[in-house]
């Protein structure tokens, strides 16, 4: 019996807490991230013999824009490396709530997809393509009903394969123009040599590229006594990444 | 009227607008694209506060109240609602 860690991820009213409250019902606990004033709630849940420990990370649109909670929870996801990333969308309006995702999946292979409120999607007329959406994003997708207690199981199935390692995936590759991808290029070397290989060398790059300076800050809090300044005249490159 | 390109700041109450380009600049853009104003996307002029600004729209199935700044350097096409 083992211990995986699962961080829920997704945009605000997606009903992530809904399914946080589900799995882990009455064996939870609120806490405090560690320097910053954002709330978040822990807790457990079992799933054949594997205990997971679920960490309820804020809502947020995005990991890039600098927004307390939005910091908090990018610097869970790289730095604290849960087991698995559980990525939550509402149904009934993916393309915004892919954004987060793809976002995620830059940053880790070790994710799943769980679309929820698939009940109010069908009610509307949208109709999922599983099969579609997990081979483009080349992790599991579950598609469920929090509320409607609908595909826990499956999800719970998916949440395993990820974490006990059955499934593998290399983080998305996502190719940009030509001048941001030779940016990247670029720094990558001068990332790995600066954060090893620990972290996403070319996710870092990225914000780099983007001039993400809280990024910036964290890593050099995560990192303790290692100067990572050469990495910062690298930023004065002038290409601004927006995409 | 539908049909026309207009900034978002200027279209009336209760018109849908399709976007049709984004001029916001740096980190505000990356959050307006995060929020669902992408080019091609509907938005919908929900309300106005009392002195004009801020304007609720709503766009990706939520409601997002933008200040005029922002929305004037944002475009859209006219394909309906709101001609009174």
């Amino acid at each position: 019996m083992s211990q995986f860690t699962v961080a829920f991820a997704g945009n605000p009213n997606t009903g992530k807490s809904t399914l946080f409250n589900l799995l882990t019902g009455l064996r939870q606990h609120t806490g405090n991230w560690a320097g910053k004033t954002v709330i978040t709630a822990e807790g457990e849940f079992t799933h054949n013999n594997h205990t997971y420990r679920a960490v309820d990370l804020p809502g947020t649109y995005s990991l890039y824009s600098n927004s307390a909670d939005e910091e908090a929870a990018r610097d869970y996801i790289i730095f604290e490396e849960p087991d698995v990333t559980l990525v939550v969308l509402d149904a009934t309006s993916l393309e915004r709530n892919l954004n987060l995702a793809l976002q995620v999946l830059e940053i880790t292979g070790r994710a799943v997809i769980c679309i929820n409120l698939i009940d109010e999607a069908r009610r509307l007329g949208i109709d999922i393509d599983l099969k579609a959406i997990s081979k483009r994003l080349g992790v599991p997708v579950a598609v469920i009903s929090a509320r409607g207690k609908i595909g826990i199981e499956a999800l719970l199935d998916q949440i395993e394969r990820v974490a006990t390692g059955a499934f593998t995936a290399q983080p998305l590759r996502i190719s940009y123009s030509d001048e941001i991808e030779q940016g990247i290029a670029e720094l990558i070397p001068m990332v790995e040599q600066t954060v090893g290989s620990r972290y996403p060398a070319r996710w870092i790059a990225l914000r780099l590229l983007d001039g993400d300076d809280s990024l910036l800050t964290s890593l050099k809090a995560h990192m303790g006594r290692q100067n990572i300044s050469g990495t910062k005249e690298v930023m004065a490159h002038g290409v601004t990444a927006c995409h | 009227m539908a049909g026309a390109v207009i900034p978002l700041s200027e279209a009336v109450n209760g018109s849908k607008l399709v976007i049709s380009s984004i001029e916001v600049q740096g980190v505000l853009r990356r959050r307006l694209l995060d929020l669902g104003f992408v080019v091609g996307n509907a938005v919908e002029v929900l309300r106005r506060s009392p002195l004009g600004d801020p304007t609720a729209f709503r766009v990706s199935n939520t409601t997002i109240a933008l200040r005029r700044e922002e929305s004037e350097l944002i475009y859209g096409t006219l394909i309906g609602g709101g001609d009174k």
